[in-house]
C-alpha cells in the first residue's frame, strides 16, 4: 500500500501503536469534556489581562499618544518592540505547515495545527500595536488606499511602513485560510461523533458541509501545496519587510543590509520557542504526549540552536561592521548599544539569545522536558529585549547629543502588553478547548508509515534476506 | 436535488479499500464516490478520477494581483498624483515589489480558496448526506448507486464478496442543500 519505506532508526511520530480509531477518539477527547479547572482558571486570569488591556488602550486613546512613555527621541518604545516580537512569534506556525511540508517533514503534522493557530493569535495581537501608536487610531483606515475626499489621496507606496500593512494583512489571511482550510476536515469528523444537538449543528456549520470523497480530498492536498507555495516566500517575505521599517531609513545601527535575514531568522527563533512553550503545556493538559512526542520537542530545539546561533553571528557582525565601516556614527551608535546607560538590556539579548541556546548542543538537554520549557522562556524574553535593543538604544542617542533622551515605558504601555497576552491566551485556550489541537486527518496519513506498528513491521523487514525483502516489497501492494 | 437509491461497503483499511474499488470499476456498477476519513493516495487514479486544475486557478488569481497591484500603483504615481520624492522617478518599479508581491500572494490564495469552496461545493450552511457516520472517523466508504437496471441483490452479494466490514442500502440526496447537521432525523423522515 504505501510504497514510502521508512527506517526504523527513525524515531515513530505518532507513540502508542494507535489505530485510526484512537487518533480520533484521543483528540477528540478535550472537545467532548467538560474542561477542566485549570482551564477555567486560566481563562479567567486571560480575560482580567484582557480587561487591563483593553482598559490601558482606552486611556491612551482618550488622553492621546502622550500617556506613553515615548518622546521625541525616541519615538518608538514598547509599542513597536512589542509589535515585532509579536510578528516574530508569528512566524513559527506558518513556517511548520507551509516549508516543512515542501520539505516532506513528516514531524510537522504533530505540531502544525497549534502552531498556526499561535501565529494567527500573535499576528492579531502584533496588529494592535502599530494601529494604537498612530494616536488617532479612527484615522487607521487610512494606510489603505481607500478613495478619499482628498484628491484622492493615496498612501506613500514608497514607503517601508506601508509596505508593512500589505505585508501583515497579507500574512494573516493567508495563514487564517491556511489554518481554516486545514480544519474543514477535522470539523466534520467531530460533527459525524457529535452526540448533542448543538454540537452537531455548531460543527456542522464550522465543517461547511465536507463529506470527504476522493475528490475533494484530491483538491484538498492541490490546495495546501499550492498553499504552502505561496506561504514559504510569503513568510520570509513578512519579516523582511519589517526589517526594513528600520534598514530603508538612514539611522546609524539600522542602515544595515543584514537585517532582512537576520530578522527572519530572530523570527524563527523566537517562534520555535513559543511553540514549545505552548505544545509542552498542551500535550500535558490534554494528555496528548503519544502525539507530540519526545522527537518534536527535539527536533524543534535543534531548529532553536541553529537559528539563535544565526542570530548571534549576526549580533556579532554588526559589530564588526560598525567597526570595519569606519563611519563614526555607526561605530557610536553600536558603543552606546554595548556600553552605554542601556547596557543591560543589550547583554540580556545577549545571555539570552546566543549563550542559552547552546545547550541544546547535548542531546540530554535537548530531550529535557523542563529545561525545554524554560528555555523556551528565556528565549522569548531574549527575543524581547533584541527588539527593544535595535529601537529603543538605537534611538536614545541621535546625532544632537541635545537630544540624547532616556525612555522608560509608563503603565498604560505596559498595561497594552500585558493585554495582549491577555488576548493571545484567551484566544489559544478557546482554541485548545473547541478545535482539534492536532491535525487529525494528516496525522492519520501518515500514521501507517510512521507510526509504532510501522516500525515494528520495518524492524522485522531488516532482518529478513535480500531476496525475501525484494519479494515483500513487490507484493506489498 | 436528486434523491436516489444508493448501496454502500464500509471497509477499515486501505487494502480492502482499493481491492475494491478496483473490482467495482471492473464490474460496471456505477461507482458514485468513495468517502474516506484523509486523503489515500493513489485513490483517485483508482477510481479513474482526473487530476484537478486547482492550482490554475491560483495562477490566474495570482497573475490578477500582480497586475492589479502594478497598475494601481503605475497609474498612481505617474498620472494620478505624482509626486516628486527626494527627486527620485516618478515611476519606481523596486519601491512596487513589495506590495505587488504580497498582493499577489493574497489574490492567489483567497482567490484559489473561493474556487476550492466552490468545486468542492462547501460552504457554511450546506448540508449533505453523511452515509456513515464513522467515514471521517476509520472507515473507508465506497457508495455505488441503485440505478433501475441494478440487481440490488447481486449487487448487495457482490460487496459482500470484497471483505466489507458493513454493507447497506440507503435512500439519500445524492446533492447539497442549505440544511443543518442536527437535523438529520428530519430529513430522513422526509425522503421515508
Amino acid at each position: 500500500m504505501h510504497l514510502k519505506y521508512e527506517s526504523f532508526i527513525r524515531e515513530p511520530l505518532v507513540d502508542g501503536n494507535k489505530t485510526y480509531k484512537d487518533v480520533t477518539a484521543d483528540i477528540c477527547r478535550p472537545i467532548e469534556q467538560k474542561p477542566s479547572k485549570l482551564w477555567y482558571f486560566g481563562l479567567v486570569v486571560s480575560l482580567l489581562f484582557l480587561g487591563f488591556g483593553a482598559f490601558s488602550v482606552f486611556w491612551e486613546v482618550y488622553w492621546g499618544i502622550g500617556v506613553w512613555g515615548i518622546n521625541h527621541t525616541i519615538g518608538w518604545g514598547w509599542d513597536i518592540t512589542n509589535f515585532v516580537w509579536w510578528v516574530g512569534i508569528g512566524h513559527a506556525g506558518t513556517l511548520i505547515s507551509a516549508i516543512l511540508l515542501l520539505f516532506r517533514q513528516h514531524w510537522r503534522t504533530g505540531v502544525n495545527r497549534a502552531a498556526e493557530a499561535m501565529t494567527i493569535f500573535a499576528v492579531m495581537c502584533a496588529g494592535q500595536f502599530p494601529i494604537f501608536h498612530m494616536g488617532r487610531v479612527w484615522d487607521a483606515m487610512y494606510v489603505l488606499p481607500l478613495p478619499n475626499t482628498r484628491g484622492p489621496l493615496w498612501p506613500n507606496f514608497n514607503s517601508a511602513l506601508l509596505w508593512d500593512v500589505f505585508a501583515i494583512s497579507t500574512y494573516f489571511t493567508v495563514s487564517l485560510l491556511f489554518w481554516y482550510s486545514g480544519l474543514i476536515p477535522d470539523f466534520a469528523t467531530i460533527r459525524d461523533r457529535a452526540k448533542t444537538k448543538l454540537r452537531k449543528r455548531l460543527y456542522g456549520l464550522a465543517s461547511f458541509g465536507w463529506t470527504g470523497t476522493a475528490k475533494n480530498w484530491q483538491r484538498f492536498e492541490a490546495l495546501s501545496l499550492v498553499l504552502a507555495g505561496l506561504s514559504t516566500p510569503l513568510v520570509l517575505s513578512v519579516h523582511t519587510i519589517v526589517s526594513f521599517d528600520f534598514a530603508t531609513s538612514v539611522i546609524p545601527g539600522w542602515h544595515a543590509t543584514i537585517f532582512p535575514p537576520y530578522f527572519v531568522a530572530g523570527a524563527i527563533f523566537s517562534g520555535f520557542a513559543m511553540v514549545n512553550t505552548l505544545l509542552i503545556l498542551v500535550r500535558k493538559i490534554y494528555h496528548l504526549e503519544e502525539y507530540i512526542t519526545m522527537g518534536h520537542i527535539e527536533a524543534m530545539n535543534k531548529v532553536i540552536v541553529l537559528t539563535g546561533s544565526i542570530v548571534g553571528i549576526a549580533y556579532l557582525t554588526e559589530l564588526f561592521m560598525a567597526w570595519y565601516s569606519q563611519v563614526v556614527y555607526e561605530q557610536e551608535a553600536f558603543k552606546w548599544r554595548v556600553l552605554g546607560p542601556y547596557w543591560w538590556s543589550y547583554w540580556a539579548m545577549m545571555t539570552c539569545n546566543v549563550v542559552s541556546p547552546q545547550f541544546f548542543w547535548f542531546k540530554k538537554l535537548r530531550r529535557n522536558i523542563v529545561f525545554s520549557f524554560i528555555l523556551s522562556i528565556v528565549v522569548n524574553i531574549g527575543m524581547w529585549f533584541e527588539r527593544f535593543v535595535i529601537i529603543a538604544t538605537t534611538l536614545y542617542r541621535d546625532y544632537i547629543p541635545s537630544n540624547w533622551s532616556y525612555y522608560s515605558p509608563t503603565w498604560p504601555e505596559l498595561g497594552f502588553y500585558l493585554g495582549t497576552f491577555g488576548l493571545f491566551f484567551t484566544c489559544f485556550l478557546l482554541f485548545s478547548k473547541y478545535f482539534p489541537v492536532i491535525a487529525i486527518a494528516e496525522i492519520k496519513f501518515v500514521l501507517k508509515t510512521t507510526g509504532d506498528k510501522a516500525h515494528e513491521d520495518n524492524l522485522a523487514l531488516e532482518e529478513k534476506s535480500l531476496e525475501e525483502f525484494i519479494h515483500i516489497a513487490e507484493h506489498a501492494h | 436535488m436528486a434523491v436516489k437509491k444508493f448501496a454502500i461497503a464500509c471497509y477499515d483499511d486501505e487494502a480492502p479499500l482499493f481491492d475494491a474499488v478496483h473490482k467495482v470499476r471492473h464490474s460496471g456498477y456505477k461507482l458514485h464516490d468513495v468517502y474516506t476519513p484523509f486523503p489515500v493516495h493513489g485513490l483517485d487514479q483508482a477510481m479513474g478520477l482526473k487530476e484537478t486544475d486547482l492550482h490554475v486557478a491560483g495562477f490566474i488569481f495570482g497573475i490578477t494581483g500582480t497586475s492589479t497591484a502594478l497598475g494601481f500603483m503605475s497609474w498612481i504615481f505617474t498620472s494620478d498624483w505624482p509626486i516628486n520624492y527626494g527627486g527620485k522617478p516618478f515611476f519606481s518599479l523596486p519601491a512596487m515589489i513589495p506590495i505587488t508581491f504580497e498582493l499577489t500572494v493574497m489574490f492567489a490564495a483567497v482567490g484559489m480558496v473561493l474556487t476550492y469552496c466552490y468545486l468542492n461545493q462547501i460552504m457554511p450552511g450546506v448540508k449533505k448526506h453523511v452515509f456513515h457516520p464513522r467515514q471521517s472517523d476509520d472507515l473507508f466508504v465506497v457508495v455505488i448507486e441503485v440505478t433501475e437496471g441494478t440487481d440490488e441483490a447481486e449487487l448487495m452479494n457482490f460487496l459482500n464478496s470484497t471483505n466489507p466490514v458493513e454493507t447497506n442500502v440507503q435512500i439519500a440526496e445524492e446533492g447539497w442543500w442549505y440544511g443543518r447537521f442536527d437535523k438529520e432525523e428530519e430529513y430522513q423522515k422526509q425522503l421515508a
